[in-house]
């Protein structure tokens, strides 16, 4: 499949009155056409600082590239000035950001924010503008478009303002749409709808989709590869199955067993990850993990491994995966029942 | 929203008796009278003056024809200007004081927005911190002193605008910057922090990751959200540039309202007093209403009355 997006040992850094905070080092991953990859990991992992680099919306200073490159459709991004820039950003690739009750414009109707992206990258009218509106309304699954389309988002429930922000992200058929963390601030059953819309308008409107989430069961239902970030690096990268079924980093287990399982033993206890992530303005010589991880070794404390590649897929950056290191069996709690294989 | 304006209309009769009451008791409890002054004026004629003006009467009473009177919008004849009623005082010299405060106001809000949206847009530059000393110079520096140094550079040293009097749009200048200057400076500061605040919020990201440029970004979606903290400022400064004026209108020899309200006080003269204060409340019982308006009209989640709903 054509790559879409591809990005190469991307570094982001923040200038700040401590430090400079090395918030994303040397990530690379590529994004295929019509695909779904989540990024997952917890909070300060970097996974919003690589979505907005992609975007350019990091503000400049404080932050700054140092290093790497970000390609779309073959273009480098990094290069471009802001003004290319503005052509690019919510015609080719869009982003949905986490809370729908802040990220709409509270004095401006839904539809006038809607319209704005139309007019600006396909020139309609604002007549067109408003009737394109209506369509993707009625696309995104909100009822009675034609009165909702002059209303405030304040006039919005949670759900439909998500649904709202969908309709202007895809108002002018992105190649890339970047949803970060697009479920996180709703309930379930609004999740889950979200969730469906947007992988059935990914085949209606061919689009790629970058997902973050700290969620892995948001992962296992809408995503087709995932990307493991943890302290600004990202650790294993593999497919969904990969990822669920055979995981090789000690992180990933971590992750894997602090997801609670609704079909399993429910005498099962959530395992936490002890410890806090690591200081990005200071960050560790070796493997950002070593300090929370219980297989650690000598040589995870001073060298970051290189990335053990276990399939076409799968990538894993774990001294583990070295044949000189003692073999260590994922533990149970990362074990995941059968009942996630057939939601896919 | 009818309903909601004579709720609003009622509440704003029922201050202005609570002001007439009050101002009309402190008046009564200062020492000293209209007639007194360093000439004795023989006890006859003071007796008669009195009589005249109603001022033998019993408070009660006094108080009841003057709540009477001020109801039909009649703040009665003048104590010292013999002759004239206190609505004709008012009817000549509030036009001034209206077109001072009118440009005051419009300078103080323009310069002091655009002041504000700059310093946040180019936040921790130079730009930013020449704006924000600026607008500390301007809060600090009393405007009677900004007046006296308006006069004596423009008008003595480099004599390009008139030092006072108020008779061109040359001569309103002087008097509509010194006033306008500390609010200004502190329309400046309040739209500073508040745009910052709106430039890092949620929407302006997804206005930018619409591809719209810092300036549409800037007008169309920041500013309206922004000036909310200085609509709600706008209602005590009308109240700043109506007191502010009492001390310029003096400075720049101006017959507004304000020089005639100071003058009032000094004179005893007991209806003009009233009179202006009566006024000054209405006027500033008014403009909060109007500021409460425009609120609804910048912000569609501000909606009248308690019924919430559509109005």
């Amino acid at each position: 499949m054509k790559k879409v997006l591809e990005v190469k040992d991307l570094n982001v850094f923040f200038d700040t009155y401590k430090a400079e905070v090395q918030a994303v080092r040397g990530v690379s991953f590529d994004l295929h056409e019509k695909e779904t990859l989540a990024i997952v990991g917890e909070s300060g992992s970097g996974k919003s600082v690589t979505s907005q680099s992609i975007m350019k919306l990091i503000p400049m200073p404080p932050g700054k590239f140092a290093g790497g490159s970000i390609k779309f459709n073959g273009e480098e991004l990094i290069d471009k000035s802001e003004r290319q820039m503005e052509d690019i950003r919510g015609k080719e690739i869009s982003m949905i950001f986490q809370d729908p009750m802040t990220s709409l414009n509270p004095t401006m109707t839904v539809g006038k924010q809607i319209a704005e992206s139309l007019i600006k990258h396909q020139n309609m009218s604002k007549a067109q503008a408003r009737k394109r509106g209506l369509e993707l309304l009625e696309l995104v699954g909100i009822p009675n478009p034609e009165a909702r389309i002059d209303q405030y988002p304040h006039e919005y429930s949670g759900g439909m303002r998500q649904r709202g922000m969908i309709a202007i992200a895809l108002a002018c058929n992105p190649k890339v749409l970047i949803a970060d963390e697009p479920t996180t601030a709703l309930d379930v059953t609004i999740q889950a709808q979200i969730l469906d819309l947007m992988r059935d308008l990914q085949d209606k409107v061919n689009t790629s989709i970058i997902l973050i989430t700290h969620d892995l069961g948001v992962v296992a239902n809408a995503a087709h590869r995932v990307a493991v970030m943890y302290g600004g690096k990202i650790i294993e990268t593999g497919t969904v199955d990969e990822i669920f079924y055979n995981p090789t980093h000690p992180y990933t287990w971590g992750l894997l067993g602090s997801m609670p399982d609704l079909e399993g033993d429910s005498d099962e206890e959530l395992q936490a990850i002890p410890g806090t992530p690591p200081d990005l303005a200071d960050p560790p010589k070796g493997c950002p993990f070593a300090a929370r991880c219980p297989y650690a070794m000598k040589v995870c404390e001073n060298h970051m491994p290189d990335y053990f590649e276990l399939s076409d897929t799968q990538k894993s950056a774990c001294w583990l995966l070295d044949e000189r290191s003692p073999k260590v069996e994922p533990p149970e709690s990362a074990k995941v029942g059968g009942s996630k294989r057939d939601e896919q | 929203m009818g309903r909601y304006l004579i709720q609003r209309f009622g509440s704003m009769v029922v201050s202005l008796f609570f002001i007439v009451t009050i101002t009309f008791i402190l008046m009564q409890l200062a020492p000293g009278g209209p007639f007194a002054s360093e000439k004795k004026i023989p006890p006859e004629i003071e007796q008669q003056m009195n009589e005249k003006y109603g001022l033998n009467d019993p408070l009660h009473i006094q108080y009841f024809n003057y709540l009477k009177d001020v109801a039909q919008w009649d703040f009665g004849p003048s104590f010292k200007y013999t002759g004239q009623s206190v609505n004709d005082i008012i009817n000549r010299s509030f036009e001034y004081s209206l077109l001072l405060g009118l440009e005051s106001i419009f300078l103080a809000l323009s310069i002091g927005v655009f002041l504000g949206v700059i310093a946040a847009l180019r936040h921790n530059t130079s730009v930013d911190y020449t704006a924000m000393v600026i607008a500390v110079l301007g809060i600090s520096v009393p405007n009677f002193i900004l007046a006296a140094a308006l006069q004596y550079f423009f008008a003595m040293k480099l004599g390009v605008l008139p030092v006072a009097r108020f008779d061109s749009f040359l001569h309103t200048i002087l008097p509509a910057v010194a006033l306008a200057t500390t609010p200004m400076a502190f329309i400046a500061r309040l739209m500073r922090s508040s745009m910052l605040d709106v430039l890092n919020s949620d929407y302006i990201k997804t206005a930018k990751a619409k591809g719209l440029n810092e300036r549409v970004v800037t007008y169309r979606h920041a500013l309206r959200n922004a000036i909310m903290p200085v609509v709600s400022y706008l209602g005590p400064l009308v109240v700043a540039i109506l007191t502010g004026s009492f001390v310029i209108e003096e400075i720049f020899d101006i017959p507004g309202l304000g020089a005639e309200f100071v003058n009032s006080v000094t004179n005893r003269d007991y209806t003009v007093i009233m009179g202006t204060t009566v006024f000054f409340s209405a006027l500033l019982l008014v403009s909060i209403l109007l500021v409460d308006l425009l609120y609804t009209l910048i912000d569609p989640r501000i909606k009248f009355g308690k019924e919430g709903g559509k109005s």
